[in-house]
C-alpha cells in the first residue's frame, strides 16, 4: 500500500469523511446537470446551484450549529423546529400588524420580539434539563410538540403574509451580489466558534459532555454550561425561524421548520460529533448541514420521482454513516488490506531459553 | 536439559495509539505447562500487549505465532477459538444465572434445537471436578464470594474451544487476585497449578510480587514499551525485579517515614465540627492543619470516602458545619470547597475524575479553567507552560500534552489527576486511594510527593487501604470502624500497623 504519512494525516483528519461525502455528492450531479458547477451573474446578483444550496441550507446550518452544542453537552434538542415556527409567527404578526412595514424600528422591533421568544423557549428548555433533571429528549418534547399550537395561536391558523423590504432582506434578498442569508450564516457561524474555541466555553461543553459527574467534582457549573447551549440553540433556531419567514414573506405555523430538527441532528452527526456527547466540530456540521441539503438538491435534478424521494434520501444516509463508521471501512477496507500485507515470516527454529540464558540487563 | 517449542511466540510488536508508542518491537514467547508473569510499571505495555493478543487491538508491526503457525486475530472471538482465552480483572458473567449457565453461555449443548439443560449441568459439574473445586453448579453464581466468582470466570475460559479444557493452550489471567484474600489466592493457585500441569500455558498479570514469587515459573519485564528482560523467576530477586522495573534503584520509602515523624505542622487550616450525613458517616470533628497529613485508616466501606466527599462539598452535609481558615464554607456543592482552596481526587478515576476524550492538558487545566470560568480562558503560552512544567514534575508518561487521556495507563492517569489539582494551588489535598491499581514505581513517586507537598505547607487528607502507606506519610491517622470516626492518633514510632488494626477492631484507642 501507498500510505504515505500525508495521506495518512488526511484521512486521519475528522472532517475527511464528511468533505469527501460532500465532494462526491457534487461530482454526481454532472452527467445529470452538466453546468451544475457554473455561477452566472444576473442583475448583479450572483446565480447557480451552488449558491442555491447554501441559500436553502442557510436555516439548517444555524439550527444544526446551535444543535451542535447542545449534542456535545449529551443532550439533544427536538423543539428547533417549533421555535423556527414560533419565532416566525411572533415575527410576521408583529410585523404584519404596522402601519409602515417597511419602517426600520419596527422591523428591528418585529426581529427584537421574535428573537426573545426564542430565548424564552431555549430558557424553559434549560431549565427542565438542568434544574429539574428531566431527561433532553423529554424535555425538549414538550415545545415540539406545544410549541407549534402556540405558533397557531399566534398566527390564529392562518398564514400571516408580510410585505416589508427591510425584513425580505434576511432571508431573501442580495448583498454583495450574494444571498444576505449567507452573510448571516457565517457570522453566527463565525461567533460560535469564537465563543467556543477563543473561550473556554468549548473545552468545558465537551467535558460536560464527556464525563457529567467528573465535570462536576472539578467544579464546572455545568447547570449554566447546559442552559447556555439550550439558549444558545434556540437562538439559533430563532434566526433560521426569521430566515425562513423572510424567505417566503409568510408565517405558517404548521410547515415552518418542519422536521428541521431530524435534519440538524443529523447533519451534527455526519460532522463527526456523537450523539454521546464530549468532542463536537462546528466546522463538521456546517459540511454535515451541506451535505445534507446538496442530497436534497440532488434529488431534484437527478430526477428521482417525488414519491420515492424519503427512501432515496435515507439510502444516501445509511451509506455515509457506514462510511464514516471506522468498524465498517475496517471491515471493508480492512480486509483488502491484510489480505495484501506478506504473510508473517516463521519462527526461527528452536530458540527457546534454557534456565541460564544470561538477562538481558545487568542485574546488581 | 530440552525445553519444548514455545507455544505461542510474539516477534517485535508494535503497537501505536495517536500520539503514543505503547510497544517498540517486543518479543514474547510462552511455553506450554509454565506460568509466566508478564510484569513493568503501569504504562509500561503489558495491557496493550494482551490486548494485542486477545485480538482486541490490531497489530501495527510483528507477528504472532501459534503452535507453530502465523495467526492475527481480528477479535476476541477469533483468538478465543485459536485457543487463547483471557479472565479480566472484573468479573464480566451473570450473578442472576446459575454456575453452570454462565460456564456454557453462549455455547449451550443442544438437542434437537433447545438447549440440553441435563447435559448443561452434568458437563459443567464435570468440569468444576476434574478441576478440583467444590462448587454446586446449580446455585446462582451471585450465591457465591466474588473470589469463586473469578475461579467459575477461569473455568468458563479454559471450558471454551470445545466443551473440554483440551482446546484452551493459552490462559490469560489480567490481575484476577487484586480483589481476593489470602485464602482465595491459594485457591487460585491451587487451580492455575493443575491447569499448568494439564499443559495449559498461563499468562499471569499481577501487582504483588509476593505472588509472583509463589506461583510463577518465568517471567517477562517491560519498560516504557520495550522488553528488558526475560527470566526464570528463580534467578532473579525482588530488589533485581523491581530495579529492572523501575530502571533505577529503590528509593527508600522509609527515610519518608522518619521524615514525616519529626517533621512540624502549621496552624489550623480546617475545622470540620459535627459534620454528618445519614446513610453515609455519623457526625465527626476533625482540624486539619497546613502541612498536616492525616491519614484515614479503616475497612473498606467503613466511611472514609463518605468522610472525604463531605469535606469537599461533592455529598451535602446534613449537619455540622465546616470552616477552612477561620470562614464557614457552604458545602452544598464542589465549587463551594474548591473556592475554599480544598482539592478532591476520588478513588474512582474513570468515572470521577477523567474525561477521557479529551486530551491530557485539556485534563490537567480543567480544575483552573472552571475556577476561572468560561469567559477567561487561560492564556495559551501561560497554559502551555503550566502543563509542560506539571508533566516533567510528575513525570507523566508519554510527556505528550496532545495525547487522549484515556490512552494512559492507570499510574499515569492518577498522576493527570494530580497535575489537574496541584495546577491549582489547594491548602488541602484529599487523595482517595492515590495509589490502588498503579504499580510500585508510581507509588513510590506519588508517596514522596505527598511528603514534599505537606513540607511547602498544603494540607494532605490521605486514604489508602494499605495501612503501612498511612502510617508512613500522616502526622495524625483518624481511624474509621461502621461509618464513625473513633480515633485520631498521633503517629510516632509505637505506632504499628498492629496497633491501628486493634483499633479498628475495637473501636478504641488505649
Amino acid at each position: 500500500m501507498t500510505t504515505t504519512p500525508r495521506w495518512r494525516a488526511l484521512t486521519h483528519h475528522h472532517l475527511f469523511w464528511p468533505v469527501a461525502v460532500l465532494v462526491v455528492l457534487l461530482l454526481v450531479n454532472i452527467p445529470f446537470t452538466p453546468d451544475f458547477f457554473s455561477i452566472k451573474m444576473t442583475d448583479g446578483h450572483l446565480y447557480g446551484s451552488l449558491v442555491s444550496i447554501v441559500l436553502f441550507g442557510s436555516p439548517l446550518i444555524l439550527v444544526a450549529v446551535g444543535m451542535t452544542l447542545v449534542i456535545a453537552t449529551g443532550g439533544i434538542d427536538l423543539s428547533v423546529g417549533a421555535v423556527v415556527a414560533i419565532t416566525g409567527a411572533l415575527t410576521c404578526a408583529h410585523l404584519s400588524e404596522q402601519a409602515d412595514q417597511n419602517a426600520l424600528s419596527g422591523v428591528f422591533t418585529a426581529l427584537a420580539i421574535g428573537l426573545a421568544a426564542a430565548v424564552v423557549c431555549g430558557l424553559w428548555n434549560g431549565f427542565l434539563v438542568a434544574r429539574m433533571g428531566i431527561q433532553p429528549i423529554i424535555a425538549t418534547l414538550i415545545i415540539m410538540v406545544a410549541g407549534r399550537g402556540v405558533a397557531q395561536l399566534i398566527t390564529d391558523g392562518q398564514i400571516i403574509t408580510v410585505s416589508s423590504e427591510p425584513y425580505k432582506l434576511i432571508g431573501g434578498g442580495y448583498w454583495l451580489t450574494l444571498p444576505f442569508s449567507i452573510f448571516v450564516v457565517l457570522a453566527v457561524v463565525a461567533v460560535t466558534a469564537l465563543l467556543t474555541r477563543r473561550t473556554a466555553l468549548g473545552l468545558l461543553v465537551e467535558s460536560v459532555g464527556g464525563n457529567a459527574e467528573a465535570s462536576r467534582l472539578v467544579g464546572i457549573r455545568s447547570r449554566r454550561i447546559k442552559i447556555m447551549v439550550y439558549v444558545f440553540c434556540a437562538l439559533c433556531a430563532g434566526i433560521a425561524g426569521l430566515m425562513i419567514s423572510s424567505n417566503t414573506s409568510a408565517a405558517d405555523g404548521n410547515n415552518a421548520g418542519l422536521w428541521i430538527e431530524l435534519d440538524a441532528i443529523l447533519a451534527v452527526v455526519i460532522g463527526g460529533t456523537a450523539l454521546t456527547g464530549g468532542r463536537f466540530s462546528i466546522g463538521g456540521t456546517v459540511v454535515g448541514a451541506l451535505v445534507i441539503q446538496t442530497l436534497t438538491t440532488t434529488i431534484y435534478t437527478i430526477g428521482v420521482p417525488t414519491q420515492t424521494n424519503l427512501v432515496f434520501k435515507a439510502a444516501v444516509v445509511i451509506v455515509v454513516c457506514l462510511m464514516q463508521s471506522p468498524k465498517f471501512r475496517a471491515k471493508v477496507f480492512g480486509a483488502k488490506r491484510a489480505a495484501q500485507q506478506p504473510p508473517a515470516p516463521a519462527a526461527p527454529a528452536d530458540t527457546a531459553p534454557t534456565a541460564d540464558a544470561a538477562p538481558k540487563l545487568e542485574v546488581s | 536439559m530440552a525445553e519444548p517449542r514455545p507455544v505461542l511466540e510474539m516477534t517485535g510488536i508494535v503497537k501505536e495509539f495517536p500520539g503514543v508508542r505503547a510497544l517498540s518491537g517486543v518479543d514474547f514467547r510462552l511455553f506450554p505447562g509454565e506460568i509466566h508473569a508478564l510484569l513493568g510499571e503501569n504504562g509500561a505495555g503489558k495491557s496493550t500487549l494482551i490486548k494485542v493478543l486477545t485480538g482486541v487491538h490490531t497489530l501495527d508491526g510483528g507477528s504472532i505465532t501459534l503452535s507453530g503457525r502465523p495467526v492475527r486475530f481480528a477479535g476476541p472471538a477469533q483468538a478465543q477459538q485459536a485457543g487463547i482465552s483471557t479472565v479480566y480483572q472484573e468479573v464480566n458473567l451473570c450473578p442472576n444465572l446459575s454456575v453452570a449457565e454462565n460456564i456454557f453461555i453462549g455455547r449451550e449443548p443442544t438437542r434437537f434445537g433447545r438447549i440440553d439443560w441435563k447435559r448443561l449441568r452434568r458437563e459443567a459439574a464435570g468440569l468444576v471436578d476434574r478441576l478440583g473445586l467444590d462448587i454446586d453448579v446449580t446455585a446462582p453464581l451471585s450465591s457465591y464470594p466474588l473470589a469463586v466468582q473469578q475461579l467459575v470466570a477461569i473455568v468458563r475460559s479454559v471450558g471454551t474451544a470445545d466443551g473440554e479444557g483440551a482446546g484452551t493452550k493459552v490462559l490469560v489471567l489480567d490481575e484476577p487476585t487484586s480483589s481476593l484474600d489470602r485464602g482465595e489466592v491459594l485457591e487460585l493457585f491451587a487451580l492455575m497449578r493443575r491447569l499448568r500441569d494439564e499443559g495449559v500455558a498461563i499468562l499471569f498479570v499481577s501487582h504483588f510480587l509476593d505472588q509472583i514469587y509463589e506461583v510463577c515459573d518465568r517471567m517477562t519485564v517491560l519498560r516504557n514499551g520495550t522488553l528488558v528482560g526475560e527470566h526464570m523467576v528463580r534467578d532473579l530477586d525482588q530488589v533485581g525485579l523491581v530495579q529492572l522495573m523501575i530502571g533505577k534503584a529503590l528509593g527508600q520509602l522509609d527515610e519518608l517515614h522518619e521524615h514525616q515523624l519529626h517533621a512540624d505542622v502549621g496552624e489550623p487550616l480546617l475545622e470540620a465540627e459535627g459534620v454528618g450525613r445519614a446513610g453515609g458517616i455519623e457526625p465527626f470533628d476533625l482540624e486539619i492543619k497546613k502541612g498536616e497529613v492525616i491519614g484515614l485508616a479503616g475497612l473498606l466501606g467503613s466511611g472514609r470516602t463518605e468522610l472525604a466527599r463531605l469535606l469537599f462539598g461533592a455529598d451535602q452535609p446534613d449537619s455540622g458545619k465546616v470552616t477552612v481558615g477561620g470562614k464557614e464554607v457552604a458545602m452544598s456543592a464542589p465549587n463551594d470547597a474548591i473556592g475554599a482552596g480544598v482539592a478532591f481526587c476520588s478513588e474512582n478515576r474513570k468515572t470521577e475524575g477523567l474525561i477521557p476524550d479529551l486530551t491530557v492538558r485539556e485534563n490537567i487545566i480543567l480544575a483552573l479553567q472552571a475556577a476561572r470560568g468560561w469567559t477567561r480562558p487561560i492564556p495559551t503560552a501561560q497554559r502551555d507552560e503550566l502543563v509542560a512544567k506539571y508533566i516533567a514534575a510528575l513525570d507523566i508518561r508519554p510527556a505528550n500534552p496532545e495525547a487522549r487521556v484515556g490512552q494512559l495507563s492507570g499510574g499515569n492517569q492518577q498522576k493527570v489527576l494530580l497535575a489537574r489539582w496541584l495546577i491549582t494551588r489547594p491548602q488541602l489535598l484529599i487523595l482517595d486511594e492515590p495509589t490502588r491499581g498503579i504499580d510500585i514505581g508510581a507509588k513510590a513517586e506519588i508517596q514522596k510527593l505527598v511528603v514534599s507537598l505537606s513540607e511547602e505547607g498544603m494540607a494532605v487528607l490521605y486514604i489508602a487501604a494499605e495501612l503501612e502507606e498511612v502510617l508512613r506519610l500522616s502526622h495524625t491517622i483518624g481511624v474509621l470502624r461502621d461509618r464513625k470516626l473513633v480515633a485520631r492518633i498521633a503517629n510516632g514510632p509505637e505506632i504499628t500497623p498492629t496497633r491501628i488494626l486493634e483499633t479498628i477492631a475495637s473501636g478504641e484507642h488505649q
